[in-house]
């Protein structure tokens, strides 16, 4: 990590909903251009950590930089791909429209999107590879196309970081794999990405950088390094590789 | 009077005409802001709220002592916010659910009106008479004051509708998302909702506190079943809800003894349930004939598949059969051979079938999806 620039810098993340801690004491860095997996069970606060970075909940106590000032100020460095299902995608537009909406940010209160704008929301859908269905209402479109128009929604943000929570939460190969390669080439052009991920047997196939998470952060590096028994078991709780190969 | 009496009416009778304006205007109104309460999943949020204007109306009686519309209905205003304030607060603060939130809040609120009501009732005050007018609304006590009151608020929210459109939005659809786009939500959600309020009070005389809710409900669920686009929705909920606000009006007129804001409620009804069987994209009538049709399409594949079978084990596709093998087929019909020559996929001749070469393409590649599918 040593000389590398950190593109999200976390610093005593606690976050409570009533009484409970969901998380607790999280310090994390992450360093510029990785692409980066956050694991642990469930309820070990992954989708929250993401949602408290980004200030959609409220941490009881704690601060988030990115790149070395306040979230607040940077914004429009910061793309956001919500989970598929905290949507309800029978609502009356397009999938064209969906993706415009991530152009909101830089447009600003009342200033209406307009060619330049489309224009974007095209190329990001052609990148996605869902251009056929740009006139589509949404809810004709399957879990799959739909993953893939909330990629592009964050694609058109043209931003420094990408947060994704479970992406490829009920998509078929098909769609994991073009999903896996946008988010590959991402990570090429020095971006850095960070994704909620629950299939353990891809995580060194896909990513370079990890994080364990279960209330408390568990370990934070390289895949590599430490992507490991020893830290699948802190964070599970269970003998990961024997549960397996039972 | 009959309806076309009432129409040539209109034209001349100033206060008919009053009131079918009034009428007109608060369904467009209610409309247009029924639709973001509709796909908030908030649908009954307005009845709650019409219900908790109720205290308010009876509580500005009892401090000024005058049966003032518009004081009236500033004091529904003040109780039907502090009602929507107080179902957000149960709903984030406690373990609340929402529909509890909105039932203990209807219910509290309603109940508090009804008993100020009786007890204004009884007091020996010749002016209280007509107070629960806001029960079940009357349209006839509409003046030129109140529908002018209509207009203004209507073109004021149309403006702000038509300024904040993306941001209502891009609200509508993905709260989070738009959170972290910088932008301020509750700032967004406040400006709906108090809209919602004002639209649900400017209605309560018209249709009452019982009632109000489907003002609000029923064009927007009837404009949702014809359009998936969010502007034109809201848009054939405001005309919806005119529509039915005016021949609601005109029925009330020519018959004797009936209500307007029941009969107005009633038509919007009569909206609601023709989208729901008659709309091409999502009614159940043509939901029904598209299934209909997928299943009689299905079974001319078939047969075109099980013909293919058979064609395929010749050198020549075009080797003519007889029709009888296809006997231990089922859901083969004369009909389904017609329909085959037809599409031009087979040719019949005596009691012989032979598949065409765009038929034997056809099968195929029937369930090859990858073609298929774009």
């Amino acid at each position: 990590m040593d000389g590398k620039t950190l593109a999200i810098s976390v610093d005593d993340l606690t976050v409570a909903y009533n009484y409970k801690p969901v998380l607790w004491d999280i310090d994390l860095g992450v360093p510029e251009g990785v692409l980066m997996a956050i694991v642990g069970p469930n309820g070990a606060g992954k989708s929250t950590l993401i949602k408290a970075i980004l200030g959609i909940i409220k941490p009881i106590a704690g601060s988030v930089t990115i790149y070395g000032k306040p979230y607040e100020k940077q914004r429009k460095l910061v793309a956001y791909v919500p989970q598929k299902g905290s949507v309800d995608w029978d609502f009356p537009t397009t999938a064209i429209d969906v993706v415009m909406m991530g152009t909101y940010g830089s447009l600003g209160w009342i200033k209406r999107p307009g060619q330049k704008q489309k224009k974007a929301a095209l190329e990001a859908l052609e990148k996605v590879g869902m251009l056929a269905f740009k006139n589509r209402q949404i809810s004709q479109l399957s879990g799959g196309q739909q993953q893939r128009v909330f990629l592009a929604r964050a694609l058109v943000q043209n931003a420094a970081i990408y947060f994704m929570d479970e992406p490829f939460q009920g998509v078929d190969a098909t769609t994991e794999i073009a999903i896996i390669n946008i988010l590959k080439e991402l990570r090429k052009a020095g971006k850095t990405v960070v994704v909620v991920h629950h299939d353990l047997q891809t995580v060194p196939e896909y990513f370079d950088w990890v994080t364990f998470l279960n209330v408390k952060k568990i370990a934070t590096g390289p895949v590599k390094e430490i992507f490991n028994d020893d830290n699948l078991t802190k964070t599970y709780g269970i003998n990961y590789k024997v549960a397996v190969n039972k | 009077m009959t309806i076309s009496e009432y129409f040539e009416l209109l034209f001349t009778d100033y206060t008919l005409r009053t009131i079918t304006l009034g009428t007109a205007v608060l369904g467009a109104i209610c409309g247009m802001l029924g639709s973001f309460a509709v796909l908030r999943k908030e649908s009954l949020l307005g009845d709650a709220i019409s219900h908790a204007a109720l205290p308010g109306i009876a509580l500005a009686f009892l401090i000024t002592g005058a049966k003032d519309t518009n004081v009236l209905l500033i004091g529904a205003l003040v109780s039907g916010l502090i009602g929507t304030f107080w179902i957000r607060g149960m709903t984030t603060k406690t373990h609340l659910k929402s529909d509890t939130a909105l039932g203990l809040v209807l219910s509290l609120f309603f109940g508090f009106g009804m008993l100020l009501l009786t007890f204004i009732q009884k007091q020996p005050n010749a002016n209280q008479a007509g107070l629960d007018k806001y029960l079940f609304g009357q349209a006839a006590t509409l003046v030129e004051k109140d529908v002018t009151l209509m207009v203004i608020v209507t073109g004021i929210c149309l403006f702000i509708v038509l300024l904040f459109w993306k941001e209502f939005k891009i609200l509508l659809f993905d709260a989070d998302y738009t959170k972290t786009l910088g932008f301020n939500t509750r700032f967004i959600d406040i400006l709906i909702t108090f809209f919602i309020v004002l639209a649900i009070v400017l209605g309560l005389q018209t249709v009452g506190v019982v009632l109000m809710s489907a003002m609000l409900l029923a064009p927007a669920a009837a404009a949702r079943q014809w359009t998936n686009k969010l502007g034109v929705m809201i848009f054939l909920a405001a005309v919806f809800g005119a529509f039915s606000g005016v021949f609601g009006t005109a029925i009330s007129a020519s018959q004797n003894n009936l209500s307007t804001g029941p009969v107005i409620v009633l038509v919007a009804a009569v909206f609601v349930v023709f989208s729901f069987i008659f709309s091409p994209g999502r009614g159940l009538l043509f939901r029904q004939i598209r299934f209909r049709q997928n299943r009689r399409d299905l079974q001319l594949k078939k047969t075109l598949q099980f013909m293919y079978g058979i064609a395929k084990t010749h050198e020549n596709v075009s080797h003519p059969h007889a029709i009888r093998i296809l006997n231990n087929f089922q859901g083969f019909t004369k009909k389904t051979l017609q329909q085959l020559e037809e599409k031009d996929w087979i040719t019949l001749s005596g009691q012989q079938w032979a598949l065409t070469n765009e038929g034997f393409s056809e099968a195929k590649n029937l369930y090859n999806q990858q073609e298929n599918h774009e």
